[in-house]
């Protein structure tokens, strides 16, 4: 679980943070004077829908990586077989970066208001996206064609699983992004601008914890020496 | 109003809160059941909770009635106990308590205590609601299937969970599993409502340090149960994987009836580490909302401001981040590295200080205080008193030498039923008894309230306070029935018999609440717009029970902070949060300094 409590850390850290800036040393009982509000100026729905998503992907961390914690614990016990890792994975993160330049450049025509440039840019990135599901779905096929299903070991379970909820997340996105699409035409620009800033903002995320994922699941880089250095003063 | 806030106060503009735009229902059908408005959905959670909370009491009955005289009732043979056991625990902490703190009080509250007109995000709270009605129904179906429901205990640990000679195995742990993940979905669209609800919707001058300790309860435990039901959702779809589709994640190599099982190589502690990731901060989730609720009950009732307010915020949030690092102490007889149980046990005893800081703060607020000893009143009062007790045991069982043999005795059973089970619930009376005049407009009927705090109070005690000698004395929770053993005397089938008796007249208490709520809707006395004479904002709408909307044309502007009573100088023993100051110059400038 040592993933979990650095995840928990780092969120309290920059809860702490956001606290002692608004105010949290404040003495309410002394205030006499008018209502000052403290909130910075951007209470605006935009940012209502632009705090929402950040705690969405807060949230959708920590089911990753409370996944990975789980993978990772299961990956000290001494039977660990981990599948291999098609190749077709590699094309997939690459895919999965397109989608997010893509995305990018959406977020840069919609703030110069050019709606046909923001389509086009929003549609390559759709289109990457699907394709990256496709291809990991592909990974599965390769996969179970070489023997590695669901059941033949835990590894390989964790494998399908991981990806699978990975995967889920980009579908999941690309309903919202169809969503902010089909009102590409008659949305007022600033919404227009909301909705692609919010989806480019949320495939940014999917490409980070894509990464994360797969260098766990390829690599299976080691937080052991993180284990030794905590417990070092007790050994 | 904003004028005499500029007027009296000089130029400092307050940044100005956008209206929100509201979805205005069509009709009874969008009005009361498809609503998007906050309060509507609060009452729908809270009715929803209360009414699956039924069938866990009479779950708790029949528990009860065979411990109390084993072979009474043949019905109630092993499998179904453990059946009994398992949904009264799931639907009391997570169908109940979660649902009645978060989605009810929290819908209803927030929007209202922070001057906003709504939740951010009203259609994805509709959902939130549907969706939980949805788990708890799946989760009522797992009554009537083939086998019914699971009978794995609340905590669910596999193997046996899904091994065919625990109850349930075919058709209720899947349906557990599945309520459990929607129940998940549900909170987490609940849950984004809150937390944004919270830092983008107050009202002008409604400062994070003017909240009332209510809001930061409930926001608090928000976010936590944001954080710790992925914990959940995890092993809950894992589980479901190793029981439908035969994968192994928890399930090691297994021979049942000299079969091997397809399962190998899972993990069995694994579980228990998702599981308890998520099941220590529940704890939490569910009492800051009560520690937040009794503050502001107890300033109100007597009439005398929060002591240490500062304090008290700070140490909610410390016990939520707290909470997050203590979960293995729910495993020291599952096994772990020795450095372990010694940390686990250290952060669960520094919990206790933000915990006794706040205890303190209580007693210290209601000292010298103009106390009423209201039906709300009686209720907080009970609930320290309960929780205190139930802590102190908390720190016997936090420690690892001391929890070894205690473990899975009805010592450890005495003590969360004390800590999250009684003392939460009380904090749930006494809300409902403060807000019901909001809620309705009419007051609870006093008497029916009163009988029903005293036999509450009184017959907890009497149930869980023998409890902890019987699990001193070594008798084992989750047993059917104790038998015979060498050190268990036969007297403790007597201090059974006497438990159960209490156990059903406490029960029958519950009845009477529920009688009170549908009386007082109709026959209760007309409560006015602010019978306690509190200062938060629920209690200055224009209209009560408030309207769509909640305020009137303007948003009300807060001036102060929660907790203005008694202040020097001022003849109202109260001062309501958009109250402004008066002008510099006049008279009463008489602020606690």
């Amino acid at each position: 679980m040592t993933a979990a409590l650095l995840l928990i850390g780092a969120l309290a850290a920059i809860a702490g943070w956001w606290l002692a800036r608004h105010g949290i040393a404040a003495k309410p009982w002394l205030e006499t004077g008018p209502a000052v509000d403290l909130r910075p100026d951007d209470a605006t729905a935009g940012s209502a829908a632009r705090i929402g998503l950040g705690v969405f992907m807060a949230v959708a961390t920590a089911l990753l990586v409370l996944l990975l914690s789980a993978y990772s614990m299961r990956r000290e016990l001494a039977d660990w077989s981990p599948p291999p890792q098609p190749p077709v994975l590699w094309a997939n993160t690459v895919l999965l970066v397109l989608a997010s330049l893509a995305l990018h450049r959406a977020v840069l025509a919609a703030r110069r208001g050019d709606r046909d440039a923001t389509g086009s840019w929003l549609l390559a990135g759709a289109g990457a996206s699907l394709l990256f599901v496709l291809g990991q779905l592909l990974a599965w096929r390769q996969l179970a064609a070489a023997g590695f299903v669901l059941t033949s070991n835990p590894a390989d379970a964790f494998f399908y699983l991981i990806t699978a909820v990975h995967g889920l997340h980009v579908l999941g996105g690309l309903v919202a992004l169809g969503r902010a699409g089909a009102r590409l035409r008659r949305a007022r620009l600033d919404a227009l601008r909301l909705g692609v800033e919010l989806c480019a903002a949320y495939w940014h995320f999917l490409l980070l914890a894509w990464l994360l994922l797969f260098a766990t699941l390829a690599f299976s880089p080691s937080l052991d020496w993180l284990i030794a250095l905590c417990t070092a003063p007790f050994g | 109003m904003s004028e005499i806030a500029h007027g009296a106060g000089g130029p400092i503009p307050a940044a100005e809160v956008p209206e929100m735009e509201l979805p205005h229902p069509h009709g009874w059908w969008s009005t009361y059941v498809f609503s998007q408005d906050a309060k509507v959905i609060g009452i729908q959670y809270s009715l929803t909770a209360i009414a699956i909370g039924l069938v866990a009491l009479v779950l708790s009955w029949l528990m009860r009635l065979q411990l109390g005289f084993p072979g009474t009732f043949s019905f109630i043979d092993p499998p179904a106990y453990y059946q009994f056991i398992t949904m009264h625990g799931m639907i009391m902490v997570v169908y109940l308590l979660t649902a009645l703190f978060l989605g009810g009080f929290g819908n209803y509250l927030i929007p209202l205590m922070l001057g906003a007109r709504d939740m951010v995000f009203p259609f994805v709270n509709m959902l939130s609601y549907w969706i939980y009605l949805l788990a708890v129904l799946v989760l009522v179906a797992s009554f009537f299937v083939p086998g019914g429901p699971t009978g794995a205990g609340w905590t669910l640990y596999p193997p046996q969970a899904i091994l065919s000679g625990t109850p349930g195995r075919d058709w209720g742990i899947v349906l557990m599993l599945v309520s459990l993940c929607l129940f998940i979905a549900g909170f987490t669209m609940g849950g984004l409502n809150y937390v944004v609800t919270v830092l983008q919707a107050r009202t002008r001058g409604m400062t994070l340090m003017r909240m009332p300790l209510t809001v930061w309860g409930i926001f608090t435990a928000t976010v936590m149960a944001l954080l710790a039901f992925p914990a959940l959702f995890v092993g809950a779809v894992m589980m479901l994987l190793d029981r439908l589709i035969g994968t192994s994640f928890f399930m090691p190599m297994l021979v049942e009836f000299g079969q091997q099982l397809r399962h190998g190589g899972g993990s069995p502690i694994l579980f228990q580490h998702l599981f308890w990731f998520f099941g220590h901060p529940e704890v939490y989730i569910v009492a800051l909302p009560a520690f937040g609720i009794v503050s502001d009950l107890i300033s109100t009732h007597a009439r005398r401001n929060i002591f240490g307010y500062r304090m008290m915020v700070w140490a909610i949030v410390i016990i939520g981040a707290l909470s997050f690092v203590v979960w293995a102490h729910h495993m020291y007889v599952s096994g772990m590295n020795p450095y372990f149980g010694f940390f686990f046990a250290t952060t669960t005893l520094i919990i206790a200080i933000p915990t006794a800081i706040k205890v303190y703060n209580w007693l210290l607020t209601l000292w010298r205080g103009n106390i009423h000893l209201t039906v709300p009143m009686l209720f907080a009062l009970g609930f320290i008193v309960t929780f205190v007790n139930g802590g102190l045991t908390g720190l016997f069982l936090g420690n690892v030498v001391v929890d070894v043999p205690l473990s899975d005795t009805m010592f450890v059973v005495a003590h969360f039923h004390m800590v999250m089970g009684v003392a939460p619930v009380m904090v749930i009376f006494g809300g409902i008894y403060h807000w019901y005049p909001k809620v309705t407009g009419r007051m609870l009927d006093d008497t029916m309230g009163k009988i029903h705090f005293w036999v509450t109070f009184l017959g907890a005690y009497a149930i869980f306070f023998p409890m902890h000698y019987l699990g001193l004395l070594g008798v084992p929770r989750r047993y059917h029935e104790i038998g015979e053993t060498s050190f268990v005397p036969a007297s403790a089938q007597d201090l059974n018999a006497f438990i159960s008796v209490v156990a059903l007249v406490v029960g029958a208490a519950q009845l009477l609440f529920l009688f009170n709520l549908v009386w007082s809707l109709r026959y209760g006395r007309e409560s006015g717009p602010n019978p306690w004479r509190a200062t938060t904002l629920e209690w200055q709408t224009p209209q009560t029970p408030p309207g769509h909307g909640n305020w009137g044309p303007e948003l009300p502007v807060v001036h102060r902070w929660a907790y203005d009573y008694a202040v020097p100088g001022v003849a109202e023993d109260f001062v309501p949060q958009n109250q402004p100051h008066p002008a510099p110059g006049h008279a009463a400038q008489g602020h606690a300094t």
